[in-house]
């Protein structure tokens, strides 16, 4: 980096905490945030020493379990909590010294898209898109110009005039994201945005909100419990596991090598890596007799797109059973998982795996079925 | 009946309508506001002001409380400084509003209360300030609701608007009971009975009907 640069925010680029050569939008600072419920109960640790960043124009997924954190995650983004320890930057600014006239004024630069659309229903479709632009003292034909701008946006022209109640539920999530987007925001937080969905409609929401991504400059949050939907949009992964971040890193690493339980559980999930019940329960950690060998093959990137399948008849020159597997898209690259039995023996196993690292593919020996 | 007695009738049914429509459309417009700040100011609301909440409330529980009979006479003075007389039907709209005005505001602060808090999230995550969460997200979500609560309310005023008799304040009420009771003349009665049903109803329907039109929440079928 060109310490002597004319960028007059150059000394601040060369500060200890600006490690990232993208700018961050959002950053935690080992956040910890404590609720003391009425009535004398213990108090409970929602977040504890949180640190995250997320990156001008990048989709992070933050997963979690019910109960992890994530909505509170969500409330001290847009100042609607304030953190008991730690400080959370939006656009380098610390929420927590803002007034709350200026506080308001950053939430409507933070769009919001919830799981349960949270439309007025006195309004029609264009008028709830209408909402934050009144809030903000447009007049009118300032807004009407973008909201119709806006639900062409979504492709709900048409439903203008639309109740919420007589729309289907991805209709009203297309509203809910039009209404976030309404007031040009820099961020938006999308909180368990599919998870009233089916998963068909889902997919056209994270379809929709990969495509705004790429058409206007946009940073997007994306919390959920799902691992599927953080697996088609984000380019980085948080994983929340009780207050804390166990895990975090691109979307694919985390895929490819989930390293804490929390995670492995997720991505299993998702991958196919999680054995079929019947099967984890017959797997034995020695061999026994004639029992067979169960291994676990992964296969990402171009590996993924060579007919593996062939391959590994070719090289292990033994019978091969398959007993799992799949191929999933992740962050756009594939990665595929085989889970195959060989017969057992020592030696047999022995040169079938070394056949396997030969042709470059991981593999994991998980125990013996008889 | 004698063309006295109908003119009478007509007479008496013009001032209970102008009674309980005055008294309706004033306890309406303190009511409103007292039912949004009830409704707002409990603990952990947008305008959290737990200890007025009570005082406030304790006042609306008070008046409330105080049989309508009582509550006309105790004010008397209260009514002569507001209307310049105690007596007549239009004395008598000041005792109907102080009545209407707690019973509209909590009716106000239930339907308030029944709006999705994720509605109010949603507005406050765009940066509403608390007087636009009201104009815009509270009020109109309670619509329906307070537009049903306030027809039960017109219809309680109709049978409150038959005792300001005892301050002269005439209607239909009062003519039942000085014609109808006092000089046996149950034909008035029957009349004067007659004509509050109907009155009743078509208030209730025309409020359901308000109430439908304004409601765009998905119907249970």
């Amino acid at each position: 980096m060109n310490v002597h640069s004319s960028f007059p925010n150059a000394a601040a680029v060369n500060a200890p905490v600006a490690a990232t050569a993208q700018k961050a939008v959002v950053r935690l600072e080992s956040v910890t945030k404590v609720f003391h419920p009425q009535g004398g109960a213990a108090p409970v640790t929602a977040l504890d020493a949180v640190s995250l960043s997320v990156e001008a124009g990048s989709i992070v997924g933050i997963i979690g379990r019910s109960g992890a954190g994530k909505s509170t995650l969500v409330r001290l983004i847009n100042g609607l909590e304030l953190p008991t320890q730690g400080r959370v930057l939006v656009d380098d600014v610390d929420i927590a010294r803002l007034t709350e006239a200026d506080a308001r004024l950053a939430r409507r630069k933070i769009g919001m898209v919830f799981q349960h659309f949270n439309l007025l229903s006195s309004r029609t479709a264009a008028d709830n898109v209408a909402l934050p632009l009144e809030i903000a003292g447009l007049d009118r034909a300032a807004i009407r110009a973008r909201v119709d701008d806006l639900l062409g946006l979504v492709g709900l022209a048409a439903a203008r005039d639309r109740y919420p109640s007589e729309l289907s539920g991805g209709q009203k999530q297309r509203v809910g994201i039009a209404r976030a987007l309404a007031a040009r925001p820099s961020l938006l937080l999308c909180d368990e945005a599919t998870s009233a969905l089916d998963p068909e409609t889902s997919a056209q929401i994270l379809d929709l909100l990969a495509r705004i991504r790429r058409e206007i400059r946009l940073t997007i949050v994306v919390i959920s419990h799902e691992m599927n939907v953080v697996k088609t949009i984000a380019d980085r992964v948080a994983v929340l596991d009780r207050g804390r971040v166990v895990e975090q890193g691109p979307t694919f690493d985390i895929f490819a090598h989930p390293q804490h339980p929390t995670t492995q559980r997720f991505v299993g999930a998702v991958t196919g890596t999680i054995l079929p019940d019947e099967l984890r329960g017959a797997i034995r950690p020695e061999p026994a007799g004639d029992a067979k060998a169960v291994i676990r093959v992964t296969f990402s990137g171009p590996k993924a797109k060579e007919p593996i399948l062939s391959r590994l008849a070719q090289v292990l020159d033994v019978d091969v059973n398959i007993l799992a597997g799949r191929v999933e898209s992740i962050a756009g690259q594939p990665y595929g998982t085989l889970v195959i039995a060989i017969p057992g023996d020592g030696v047999t196993r022995d040169a079938a795996t070394s056949a396997l690292s030969r042709i470059g593919l991981k593999w994991e020996l998980l125990g013996y079925v008889a | 009946m004698s063309p006295e007695v109908l003119a009478l009738l007509a007479q008496s049914t013009g001032q209970t309508l102008y009674m309980v429509a005055v008294a309706a459309g004033l306890g309406t417009l303190a009511g409103l506001p007292l039912g949004v700040f009830l409704a707002t100011s409990r603990a952990g609301e947008i305008l959290a002001a737990p200890a007025a909440n009570r005082v406030i409330g304790a006042v609306v529980n008070a008046t409330r409380s105080t049989p309508f009979i009582i509550l006309v006479v105790a004010i008397i003075p209260f009514t002569r400084l507001i209307a310049g007389t105690s007596i007549g039907t239009t004395a008598a709209i000041v005792p109907l509003t102080i009545a209407a005005t707690p019973f509209i505001a909590r009716i106000v602060e239930s339907a308030i209360r029944e709006v999705d808090p994720g509605l109010v999230e949603a507005a406050r995550s765009m940066g509403a300030t608390p007087l636009q969460i009201i104009v815009k997200v509270l009020v109109p979500e309670a619509r329906p609701s307070i537009a049903l609560g306030l027809t039960l309310a017109i219809v309680s005023l109709i049978g409150y608007s038959a005792m300001v008799g005892a301050v002269g304040g005439g209607g239909l009420g009062d003519l039942g009971i000085r014609y109808g009771y006092q000089r046996f003349m149950p034909d008035v009665m029957a009349a004067v009975v007659a004509i509050l049903i109907v009155l009743v109803q078509a208030v209730q329907s025309i409020g359901d009907a308000i109430a439908r039109r304004l409601d765009h929440r998905a119907r249970k079928t």
